[in-house]
């Protein structure tokens, strides 16, 4: 029978207590409206081993600094909002830990390769125009409720091959991460062209030739350069660089 | 209004963030600058055969220095690293050596930065370094 041991109150007190550690989080301030040169305000942060880069510059924005501009919604990484530069990678504030970081410092800057609105937020209206452009939607000329099986049936495989490029929550991570993004403006990005690859792999779908059509050009799909820094950011898994390479296939003739 | 956080040349040259991938593409857009550099210095010098035996003789002797022993070294590591690498990518930009697309598990890893692809860029980077210093061995008869 195993023994029962009463917790003295100075267990429960050690249990209960806040911890003692703690980072300096410096956070990027820069309002283009009104500043000439990107800030770095310093705050320190006492921290548990569950506590988030977000819930860091939450508690910072709640109790030092209002004005601090941050961009969140569902706290899960789910929504792929709060994407920004944490200690030079671009992550998501919500699914980063700093106890993980193994750093007294924390930097928070917004992500590269997008406009800065304010502080750490950036303007997604380029990398969902581009999304748009890719007609990111089944196309086909008939449809489930006009066919008469009133749905379409697809087996375990047919959905493997794309089910890991649906995935993708348009944090914007993966095209801050790109090297060619970030002298091409132009470019589709590594969201975009994961998407194209997404719709084109799905027997549903009808609009390879369309789709191909789109990003057969020069600041396409042929400029990615694998350096596969897209799919190390990504955190849902998706894996940018392999869907464009797979997409290479079907405009290379490997694919069918 | 806005400001763009492009992250310019000094962003996409950065190779230290993102892993070995990342370190092979800048060494590629490297070594690809310094073939051009390489062949048009090639094409001027064997120009000087116009000239006659004495100009061509002088030019050659550029490279019986120390400094274009060195060049001559780096021009081969150059070559070797973009060759193998250059395989490598165009493999794997038709779509091959990544296995299928499947649905991904928690933590995830990327199929296409798998070890087979690592592993080819570290061979580049070793054979690299093997054909610079037989070079060399047969520059310094040693």
């Amino acid at each position: 029978m195993a023994a029962i041991f009463p917790v003295s109150s100075q267990e429960k007190h050690e249990k209960t207590k806040p911890s003692t550690k703690s980072i300096t989080l410096r956070i990027s301030k820069f309002n283009p409206g009104k500043d000439h040169a990107t800030t770095f305000l310093e705050f320190p942060v006492s921290y548990e081993k569950w506590t988030t880069v977000l819930d860091a510059i939450l508690e910072v924005k709640n109790y030092h600094d209002h004005s601090i501009g941050v961009r969140y919604s569902c706290r899960q990484a789910m929504c792929g909002s709060c994407g920004m530069i944490i200690n030079g990678k671009p992550k998501l504030a919500c699914f980063t830990k700093i106890s993980e970081l193994d750093s007294d410092v924390v930097t928070v800057e917004p992500m590269n390769n997008f406009p800065l609105i304010r502080d750490l937020v950036v303007g997604f209206e380029r990398m969902f125009s581009t999304h748009k452009r890719i007609k990111p939607y089944i196309i086909r000329e008939d449809s489930e409720i006009s066919s008469g099986a009133k749905e379409f049936l697809q087996t375990p495989e047919d959905v493997e091959k794309y089910i890991q490029f649906s995935g993708c929550i348009k944090c914007g991570l993966c095209n801050s991460a790109c090297p060619t993004m970030a002298v091409d403006s132009t470019f589709i990005g590594p969201q975009g062209l994961a998407q194209a690859y997404r719709y084109i792999a799905d027997n549903r779908d009808q609009g390879k030739d369309e789709r191909l059509r789109i990003i057969d050009e020069r600041h396409g799909i042929w400029g990615c350069h694998f350096a596969g820094s897209c799919s190390q950011v990504c955190p849902k898994g998706v894996d940018p660089a392999m869907g464009i390479q797979l997409l290479r296939g079907y405009l290379l003739g490997y694919r069918k | 209004m806005e400001k763009d956080r492009k992250e310019g040349i000094k962003g996409m040259a950065n190779p230290g963030r993102y892993g070995i991938e990342r370190v092979a593409y800048w060494l590629m857009r490297i070594t690809g600058l310094g073939l051009l550099v390489y062949f048009i210095g090639h094409i001027y010098e064997t120009s000087s055969l116009l000239d006659g035996k004495a100009a061509w003789n002088s030019m050659l002797e550029l490279t019986q220095t120390t400094e274009g022993h060195i060049f001559l070294a780096l021009v081969i590591g150059m070559c070797v690293f973009h060759t193998g690498n250059g395989i490598r990518l165009m493999i794997a930009e038709a779509g091959f050596g990544f296995g299928k697309a499947r649905r991904p598990d928690y933590p995830y890893t990327p199929s296409s930065l798998n070890m087979k692809n690592k592993l080819c860029i570290y061979v580049s980077i070793g054979l690299a370094a093997l054909a610079m210093m037989y070079g060399l061995g047969v520059m310094y008869d040693v």
